[in-house]
């Protein structure tokens, strides 16, 4: 019987999961940090660029992959267009290879965990794991002579760690529904939840950035610096 | 004949060249690659980022 909060009444804890999800959102994540218009100082710069780029290479990967698993292998391995989508598929995963580990060197050498962001690392990191198993089944569903060197290579090592019963990279339909399904749907998860992180605890600044801060306040209202 | 943009974006499927400096081995193309990724890093630290339309820097 008990109803979520009663319009005009004082905001008192809600009941339900629902009204508690909307209050955390409500806190944590208003309009004004999930879309913001503007953007500190210090993200003009290149290296805050690659972020975005990772994800402009990953929102073509995955518009040229809906192309490839609707018009099937046939296609992409005969006509001269499914030859070209097919291209387009691989080249933007090396861009999206690049851009993440320059986006990755980055925030590592600026520690971008700072600040609480913690979990925003994790999850980007979680993010490279998954897009490494989307690369190895990519390269195994080319089905060349290349994809049959990779697979009985990687069997091995599969082995070797005790997954080769339950994950057969010679399995083909089983690598066609993990790297067309599975690892997409994953992925797109992570990236929603590592987004959403950067939005609620803000970009991370760089190391020096207080202090630059501090020259800029200075010199904007003519104070001596009183370090 | 295929199209030159064929050509340009096809994707290597042929054997690769490897090179071995000891224990170290790495094909040309993942040579490459490696190259690249550490090239973009940086142009990305050290090249200027252009300036805005108004161009005032603190706009927070």
């Amino acid at each position: 019987m008990s109803a979520d909060v009663v319009p005009g009444t004082p905001a008192d804890a809600p009941a339900s999961w629902i009204g508690r999800l909307r209050r955390l959102l409500e806190r944590e994540l208003p309009y004004e940090k999930l879309l913001p218009e503007e953007q500190p100082a210090y993200v003009a710069s290149w290296i805050y660029v690659f972020g975005v780029l990772t994800l402009a290479a990953l929102a073509m990967i995955i518009l040229s992959g809906c192309f490839l698993a609707f018009n099937g292998p046939a296609w992409y391995h005969d006509s001269q267009t499914g030859r070209f989508v097919n291209s387009l598929h691989f080249w933007s995963v090396q861009l999206f290879f690049m851009f993440m580990l320059v986006h990755l060197a980055g925030k590592f050498f600026m520690a971008a965990w700072r600040g609480h962001r913690a979990l925003t690392w994790i999850v980007g990191m979680l993010a490279l794991v998954i897009s490494i198993g989307a690369g190895l089944t990519g390269y195994l569903l080319q089905t060349n002579l290349d994809s049959q060197w990779i697979s009985f290579e990687a069997k091995d090592g599969l082995n070797a760690v005790g997954v080769g019963a339950w994950f057969s990279v010679t399995n083909l339909g089983q690598v066609m529904l993990l790297h067309s399904f599975l690892i997409p749907a994953v992925m797109a998860l992570i990236v929603l939840v590592h987004i959403l992180l950067v939005r609620i605890r803000g970009v991370v600044p760089p190391l020096d950035a207080a202090k630059a801060d501090a020259a800029a306040a200075s010199k904007a209202t003519g104070h001596q610096d009183v370090a | 004949m295929r199209p030159l943009m064929l050509l340009v974006m096809a994707i290597p499927s042929d054997p690769a060249t490897y090179l071995s400096w000891g224990w170290l081995s790495v094909s040309v193309p993942n040579l490459i690659a490696i190259l690249v990724t550490i090239s973009l890093f940086a142009l990305a630290v050290l090249l200027p980022f252009p300036k805005g339309r108004h161009g005032s820097g603190d706009d927070r």
